[in-house]
């Protein structure tokens, strides 16, 4: 079983910066890549994210599963697109280049193979970012930064809670089943879905109810150590911001700027090669 | 001694959703740097006692609190929980559930992060803390990789990280193998001396915290305190067993023996417990005078386990060719420490799991073709916590549960159910929902439900982890009326009194390998096994040593054999 956050040790320049500036980074850059279909910036935030990848020293095997998964995702959204709005591109850019007629109204244009080419290059640009943060943040200190930002510590640190004890309750609902099981519940597929449905709550049920005595034994040791006294809190895994950090948030607020820029000379978020 | 830094007067406290109090005109004192155990069957206020020691109540669970509770000289309902908190650090009962950070070094330093303490003063003190309890090796270790032992470590750092004056423990040995158990009571009492501070232990496993010197004991019962003495006081008196509490082993042998214990001996611990010579000589004598058990007839081999192998996908490997034979109709206890591949072994007889070689056959027939459910019609698991089972509404519904899924028809189901409810003695509860029983009568059900689909073996979990005396007395004899009526029964437990007085034989895992196997009265008084094993030593044999009878397993067994035949019948 793996966790979410399937934090990847090693040392490298990504790894030494503090936990809120990836985050930071993070949304700074997924803004940018998401605004802009400028295909210009695409392409250098593509290059970039793939470089700053190499320069994790996480290797493509680490990620292999998020990969393909992803690789799937973006096949099914190019063909649904193809599928359902073959035309988009030719009301995107005005122009129509037929390359092929597939029939009806499949046509292959070139201004839908280049809007093809920037829903690509936009997972190219997002996705080994993302990867990225996932791999070379701790969770606590994912949490810490979280707060950092401005969201509630109480709130930032039921994610951290949550890391903590995805595994024991995965666990605990291993067992539950295994015993159920022996009881005659089975979950397999052969069984109606009437019968499903009752196999889980046989699982489920001892589940929430152990759960909630494990959250009031939770609740219990945090109030005693007096969580939630102040309005502010320290975290042991915070990192102090150093230039390196400062840098790294500058060029992505700086990637963002050129996006809304390019967007406003563009007149809109789609740059036109064929006028 | 110092002033009080915790003082009820005349207090009481009815929780609201009560219709009696839980504590009745309490009044007692506990000075800087006492140690003080509060001890009392389930039920008997102790740990709402302890609730409101630390806060809890009436700042977390609410009620009506009468009379006086001043906390270093405060009223402690004019303080917040938080204000509490300084004064008083509190270690719970789950070692599991209370670590609140993903690692060690987190945890420790939740407390000061809450006080936002910044660094490099947090890093310092959590590194002081650690070193403390001597975790400071593990700090950047996730609790998934930590013993329970381990747990408590890193839990009591988490106090100690502040400089609190009262350190209360609830239930600290609870989740402990035997051995972990003595050296959380060794360190309990090493933390106390470093630091100074007043150390409250609400447990009822009076021997095991004896183990280190005691200031006070105090006993409660129905809401009371029925004494607050000196240990020697309480020992030599009957109060214990009155109210539902284990006395020593060597204090019951003693009195067996026709001696009568007395204050100005010092029962307080097996080491310094004075006996004269016409003492010891009553206790030779009893050891003559009683006679040995009949050996067991000899029974056929029921379940045969051949060389059995399991390494887990990430190649830790968590059972070594083991080999084992469980008889008909035995009542056997498998012992040894957390990871030593007890459960493993569970897991493979119910076929949760499936081994890399070996065989399991049940009266000759290979096992290895037969799933989980096919298994389950001989052997029943049940596992240790009756949440962790229950999933229906009502007892006859979760009783019946496994029948249904076999496709008995109702008649049948009708008759199987109030069969096994009789035997149970969940007859008089039979329509009742199962919310309204208690935790004793929920282990029942979840015993009958597995009782129902007629196993000839079954395998308990710690069939009594978290109960007291009596409950404890309850649940075992009525495992024994199972006994009786022919079905096997496989215990995994840490608890050595349910081995000494209720397993005919050990089954000692360590490390991944079959150690011993062997009566009971064998393992705990070899020194060999019990260190490998993380046991202990049963105080009987020392007593046996310091009365000079030199074959302290001949009178470990003869003990055993006594309290089954005249004390239980």
């Amino acid at each position: 079983m793996r966790p979410v956050f399937n934090y990847i040790d090693r040392s490298s320049p990504i790894h030494c910066l503090a936990g809120a500036t990836k985050l930071v980074c993070l949304l700074l850059w997924s803004f940018a890549a998401m605004l802009t279909y400028d295909t210009r910036l695409l392409i250098l935030l593509s290059v970039l994210s793939v470089a700053l990848f190499r320069l994790s020293r996480i290797r493509l095997g680490d990620v292999s599963f998020m990969i393909g998964f992803t690789a799937v995702i973006m096949a099914l959204n190019n063909l649904l697109v193809f599928l359902f709005a073959p035309q988009h591109g030719v009301t995107l850019y005005g122009t129509s280049h037929v390359i092929a007629n597939l029939g009806g109204r499949w046509v292959i244009t070139k201004e839908q193979l280049f809007y093809h080419l920037n829903l690509i290059l936009k997972y190219l640009a997002t996705i080994p970012i993302v990867l990225l943060f996932v791999c070379t943040t701790q969770p606590s200190e994912f949490a810490a930064s979280l707060n950092r930002i401005g969201v509630k510590y109480s709130i930032a640190y039921s994610v951290a809670l949550a890391l903590r004890y995805i595994p024991d309750i995965q666990q605990e609902y291993h067992e539950i089943s295994q015993a159920q099981q022996a009881r005659g519940i089975e979950m397999s597929k052969k069984e109606s879905l009437g019968k499903r449905l009752k196999a889980a709550s046989a699982i489920l049920i001892p589940l929430i109810l152990s759960s909630m005595d494990r959250i009031e034994t939770i609740s219990n040791a945090m109030e005693l150590r007096g969580f939630g006294k102040h309005k502010r809190r320290s975290w042991y895994m915070a990192r102090p911001f150093r230039t390196a950090d400062f840098l790294s948030m500058a060029v992505c607020a700086l990637l963002l700027a050129a996006a809304l820029l390019l967007n406003h000379l563009n007149g809109s978020r789609f740059w036109n090669p064929f006028v | 001694m110092n002033d009080p830094i915790i003082q009820f007067h005349h207090f009481s406290f009815q929780y609201h959703a009560q219709s009696e109090p839980t504590l009745h005109d309490i009044d007692l004192e506990i000075r800087k740097g006492e140690k003080v155990l509060i001890c009392g069957p389930s039920g008997c206020g102790k740990s709402t006692l302890a609730h409101c020691i630390n806060g809890l109540i009436p700042f977390s669970y609410k009620g009506e609190c009468g009379g006086s509770l001043t906390i270093a000289g405060r009223e402690s309902r004019e303080l917040g929980i938080f204000e509490i908190s300084r004064t008083v650090g509190t270690v719970l009962q789950d070692t599991d559930g209370q670590f609140v950070g993903l690692t060690v070094a987190e945890d420790i330093a939740f407390a000061p992060e809450n006080d936002c303490l910044g660094e490099p003063e947090l890093h310092e003190r959590v590194q002081k803390a650690a070193a403390l309890v001597g975790v400071e090796g593990r700090l950047h270790h996730a609790p998934g990789e930590l013993s329970g032992g381990q747990k408590q470590r890193v839990s009591l750092a988490g106090i100690l990280v502040d400089d609190v004056e009262v350190l209360l423990f609830d239930e600290p040995l609870a989740n402990l193998d035997p051995a972990t158990g003595k050296q959380a009571i060794e360190l309990i009492d090493e933390i106390q001396k470093k630091t100074g501070a007043a150390v409250v232990i609400i447990e009822h496993r009076l021997e095991d915290v004896l183990h280190r010197h005691v200031d006070r004991v105090v006993l409660m019962n129905a809401g009371r305190i029925l004494a607050d003495v000196a240990p020697d006081e309480l020992l030599s008196g009957g109060l214990l067993k009155e109210n539902g509490i284990r006395e020593p082993l060597y204090i019951t042998a003693l009195k067996y023996a026709g001696v009568t214990v007395s204050a100005d001996m010092h029962p307080d611990s097996i080491e310094g417990i004075i006996l004269r010579e016409e003492d010891r000589e009553k206790l030779r004598d009893w050891f003559e005078r009683t006679p040995p058990a009949p050996p067991m007839p000899e029974r056929p081999v029921q379940l045969d386990i051949h060389e059995l192998r399991f390494a887990y996908d990430n190649g830790h490997e968590a059972l070594r060719d083991l080999s084992l034979s469980i008889r008909a109709g035995e009542l056997s206890a498998v012992v040894g420490t957390n990871g030593a591949g007890k459960s493993t072994l569970c897991k493979l007889i119910c076929g949760f799991e499936k081994q890399q070689s070996g065989t399991i056959e049940l009266a000759g027939c290979d096992w290895a073709s037969l799933s989980i459910k096919e298994r389950a019609d001989h052997v029943g698991y049940v596992m240790q916590n009756p949440n962790q089972m229950i999933s229906q509404t009502m007892i006859f519904d979760e009783v019946a549960l496994g029948l249904r899924t076999r496709g008995v028809g109702e008649e049948e189901i009708r008759r199987r159910v109030e069969e096994t409810l009789k035997i149970c003695g969940l007859w008089p509860f039979r329509n009742w929902p199962v919310s309204a029983l208690s935790f004793g009568q929920k282990k029942r059900v979840t015993i009958a439900a597995i009782l129902a689909l007629e196993p000839e073996i079954i395998i308990l979990d710690e069939p009594t982890a978290g109960q007291d005396y009596r409950h404890y007395t309850e649940i075992m004899e009525f495992l024994l009326a199972l006994n009786r009526r022919g079905i096997t029964v496989l215990m995994v437990t840490h608890d050595m009194h349910l081995m000494l007085e209720y397993a005919r034989r050990a089954i000692v895992l360590s490390d991944s390998r079959l150690i011993a196997d062997a009566p009971c009265a064998g393992i705990l008084t070899d020194g060999e096994i019990i260190r490998r094993a993380s046991l202990k030593e049963t105080s009987l044999y020392t007593l046996a040593q310091r009365c000079g009878i030199d074959d302290g397993r001949a009178f470990v067994q003869r003990f055993i054999d006594y309290e089954r035949r005249e004390v239980r019948g």
